[in-house]
């Protein structure tokens, strides 16, 4: 019942928010906007007994990518010239095809029924779920981790080879 | 409390990021509606995880937050490097290498 309400309170403002990010003119705005939609997302990680996943969004998503974001708006250097973007003759089409998919995944979404066979953790054991996250991490998922650091050393590389201005001599 | 709940709102947040990726002409306001995108498919793994028993999807959920990271970092990356050059921000501004 509790679990029932909070759920609602979060996805509304999830929603409400997201919505809020594509409609604002002032990307800092979106930015902002984006902020509150994550955390959102978090809190509805938490419902799903996965504080983990809660502390890793609120970290390197609210933490680092955001502040990458503004960082990107104050380099861009977007004055006011550019809040006035005019939505383009695209816009009626895109709006009715996202209509479309939108209608399209939500019958999919209420009428789907998946059956699958339930997995090896129960209650228990989900609830203990940075422990349980971290063994499979290290062991039955340690070639897609280490994949992943690979991934995010080359992204460390190719970000700064991309922005540094090489010195003329 | 369902997973159809859970599919419901990710499928929302799911059209929200589409409808921002289709409609906007902002590059940095494309990026962020992606990262709508990323989290909305995260919820539904992370709910799939949740009511199945199993871990796969958390762990699904972690490497994806990962690599959105990466793709964020490179992705502003380019951006700042097509300012430098172009001085636009506009993804219809940015159309030399169509066919």
């Amino acid at each position: 019942m509790f679990e029932q309400f909070f759920f609602y309170i979060f996805a509304t403002v999830a929603i409400v928010s997201a919505i809020c990010v594509i409609s604002v003119r002032n990307p800092v705005h979106s930015a902002v906007f984006l902020i509150v939609c994550l955390l959102q997302v978090a809190a509805i990680f938490v419902l799903l007994r996965s504080p983990f996943l809660a502390a890793a969004q609120v970290f390197i998503y609210v933490g680092a990518v955001m502040v990458l974001f503004l960082f990107a708006v104050m380099v861009l250097d977007m004055g006011k010239a550019h809040w006035k973007e005019h939505l383009h003759g695209q816009s009626a089409p895109a709006a009715v095809l996202a209509g479309i998919l939108f209608i399209l995944l939500g019958y999919m979404a209420l009428k789907g029924r998946m059956t699958a066979p339930l997995g090896t953790y129960n209650e228990a054991a989900l609830v203990k779920n940075t422990e349980v996250v971290g063994r499979a991490l290290f062991t039955k998922y340690i070639f897609p981790f280490e994949v992943v650091s690979v991934i995010l050393l080359l992204a460390l590389v190719g970000a700064i080879a991309l922005v540094m201005r090489e010195k003329r001599p | 409390m369902t997973l159809t709940h859970y599919l419901i709102l990710s499928f929302i947040l799911f059209g929200i990021g589409v409808a921002g990726v289709l409609v906007r002409r902002n590059v940095i306001v494309v990026l962020m509606s992606l990262e709508l995108i990323f989290n909305s498919v995260n919820i539904s793994l992370a709910a799939f995880s949740y009511y199945l028993q199993s871990l796969n999807g958390t762990v699904f959920v972690i490497l994806s937050i990962t690599v959105a990271a990466a793709e964020v970092a490179i992705g502003l990356a380019i951006l700042v490097a097509v300012y430098r050059t172009r001085k636009a921000v506009n993804v219809d501004e940015l159309d030399e290498m169509k066919g």
